[in-house]
């Protein structure tokens, strides 16, 4: 099987959000960039399952929409152990544009990962859309994947349980926590090959926005927070009740 | 021209989320003179379906073929799509089903789509909603340059909205055959007895002031008599003190309660990410510098495990004297 992994290019989850003056747009500036953390785990997965079963994952590519200094995340992808990659030389500018890009490039591929949202703009779409854009079915909220017998089973959580599903592939799976562990650290030795890796430089094609963002605000600061003392924690219970209107 | 609201279809029951949205989708008809619908997919009774009048749905359309139940996205996204023909906004839920059905509508009907939006559009012409960016860190005002608009909305974000009228049920074909649907589920493992994180109205987290997974009986007691939900912090869950399920945060569940308490956690950044959509916040921590005081709207400096039991005590005591 061929495995295709969707690599979102994200700020630090430790960043401090910043905009421009106009607020019309995110202040890069200083800015750590690291690999979407369910793509990341998406990756850790498939490496595991290729791994620990000879012949059942062929290959592990890794892909993004973004412009020449999104390499840098690719090339960790690659560290981690992808073997090849491809980047389709253009800005994401809304999901939309992002999946119709990828679309043309992504139909050899039996099984397609996504994380269930990027940790900057929190959309969730990129996955999906390109499932749609493919015509092949997707399974949302999959926080487990094992190859059985050649075939893909994944685990999902719906609400109040989890399943376990199969699908004919080509299939997308769109990834939330618990799919691995935790993410894989790139090794030195997979630095130094990463290096020599493939990274296919792909020209975009012409494609319209279908939303944009029109300004950002920060949230709005929080009052105060009331403390209390441990002798008085009963008393929060009752301000809870009668203050707060929250019990 | 309508506003459709997708309801979540959980065993032929509507819960809170599908009359949030029923709620929704009549406010903004309203507000663009439009009509609300409603769509459900899979078996459901007439009387069910009915209550969504109580929240301003007129009229419910229904294709009760039970394959519906697979959860297949291209499958719902086609009957969506159907059924959204002459639509001008659809929203769904932004739970797994809706986040994965959305997008998928959304290029059926070349319609622009923004997640996870917190209440009515501030402006219809042009579209803007306002949406929790950087995981609670900013809020966007994501603006939509296509006729038609699909959304997801956040739980508990619009709330309950009563607005009675007489909803009409009306069967209709979703163009959906055996063909469409390709998930085939093997297994399923239902969690009984337990109110979900994903819906509930308040919450108790524990993280690693809680020292032990031991001392997670008097969490569990309190949830209990509150009707409210556990959670835990990321270094909780990682350690295998609790399920990955119950992780909230950046990377786990990103939360909205009415009431969220948070026993022994420090706060990190990618934590409040998490729950800085709860209405009120009751944070206990030693550390009187703790990041998690910043967020809470009442606090404690102090041992969870010493307050733990009076919250329970005093908790009784109020269910007493009512």
């Amino acid at each position: 099987m061929k495995v295709l992994i969707l690599i979102g290019n994200v700020p630090d989850t430790n960043t401090k959000v910043k905009f421009n003056a106009d607020r019309t747009a995110f202040d890069t500036a200083g800015v750590q960039w690291i690999i979407n953390p369910w793509d990341e785990l998406a990756l850790t997965r498939a490496l595991e399952v290729k791994e620990a079963q000879a012949g059942a994952i062929e290959s592990i590519t890794v892909a993004n929409v973004g412009r020449v200094e999104t390499e840098a995340t690719l090339r960790k992808a690659l560290a981690i152990g992808a073997d090849k990659a491809f980047r389709i030389d253009a800005d994401p500018a809304d999901a939309y544009t992002v999946a119709a890009q990828l679309a043309p490039h992504c139909k050899e591929y039996d099984i397609i990962f996504a994380g269930v949202e990027a940790s900057d703009y929190n959309g969730n779409a990129v996955g999906p859309m390109l499932a749609e854009l493919l015509d092949i079915p997707s399974i949302a909220g999959v926080s487990g994947f094992n190859v059985e017998n050649g075939k893909a089973v994944f685990t999902r959580e719906i609400d109040g349980g989890s399943q376990t599903v199969t699908a004919p592939v080509p299939v997308m799976a769109i990834v939330q926590k618990g799919i691995a562990k935790e993410p894989r650290i790139p090794a030195m030795r997979g630095i130094m090959m990463a290096r020599t890796k493939p990274l296919q430089v792909i020209p975009p094609q012409a494609v319209d926005a279908r939303m944009k963002y029109a300004g950002f605000d920060l949230p709005p600061a929080k009052a105060a927070c009331k403390k209390f003392t441990e002798e008085q924690a009963r008393e929060l219970i009752h301000a809870l009740r009668d203050e707060a209107k929250a019990l | 021209m309508s506003v459709i609201a997708y309801i979540p279809n959980q065993e032929g029951i509507i819960k809170k989320a599908g009359f949030e949205l029923a709620s929704f989708a009549a406010a903004l008809a309203e507000k663009m003179g439009l009509q609300a619908k409603a769509v459900v997919l899979g078996p459901m009774a007439d009387e069910e379906m009915k209550k969504l009048g109580q929240y301003g749905i007129a009229k419910v359309m229904h294709d009760a073929n039970e394959s519906f139940g697979l959860l297949d996205n291209r499958a719902t996204a086609k009957a969506l799509a159907t059924a959204a023909a002459e639509a001008s906004v659809v929203v769904l839920a932004h739970n797994n089903e809706g986040k994965g059905v959305a997008p998928r509508l959304a290029l059926r009907l070349q319609a622009g789509y923004v997640s996870a939006i917190s209440g009515l559009p501030s402006s219809v012409e042009p579209f803007v909603v306002n949406k929790v960016v950087f995981t609670g860190k900013a809020i966007g005002h994501a603006s939509i340059n296509t006729d038609k608009k699909v959304v997801t909305l956040s739980f508990n974000s619009f709330g309950l909205h009563e607005k009675a009228v007489d909803a009409t049920i009306e069967a209709f074909n979703s163009g959906c055959s055996a063909s469409d649907f390709a998930l085939s589920v093997q297994q399923t493992q239902k969690v009984t007895g337990k109110v979900l994180l994903s819906e509930a109205e308040i919450v108790v987290s524990g993280g690693r002031g809680m020292k032990s997974p031991d001392n997670w009986g008097a969490i569990e007691e309190l949830a209990n008599l509150l009707g409210a939900a556990t959670a835990c912090s990321r270094p909780v869950s990682d350690e295998g003190w609790r399920p990955h399920g119950e992780h909230v945060g950046q990377t786990g569940k990103i939360i909205a309660p009415n009431l969220y308490f948070a026993f022994g956690i420090s706060g990190a950044i990618q934590h409040l990410g998490g729950v800085s959509g709860s209405k009120v916040i009751v944070a206990v921590n030693k550390d009187p510098e703790a990041p998690i005081f910043e967020a809470a709207d009442y606090g404690i400096v102090g041992d969870a495990l010493k307050v733990l039991p009076e919250f329970i005590e005093a908790v009784k005591e109020l269910k007493k004297s009512h």
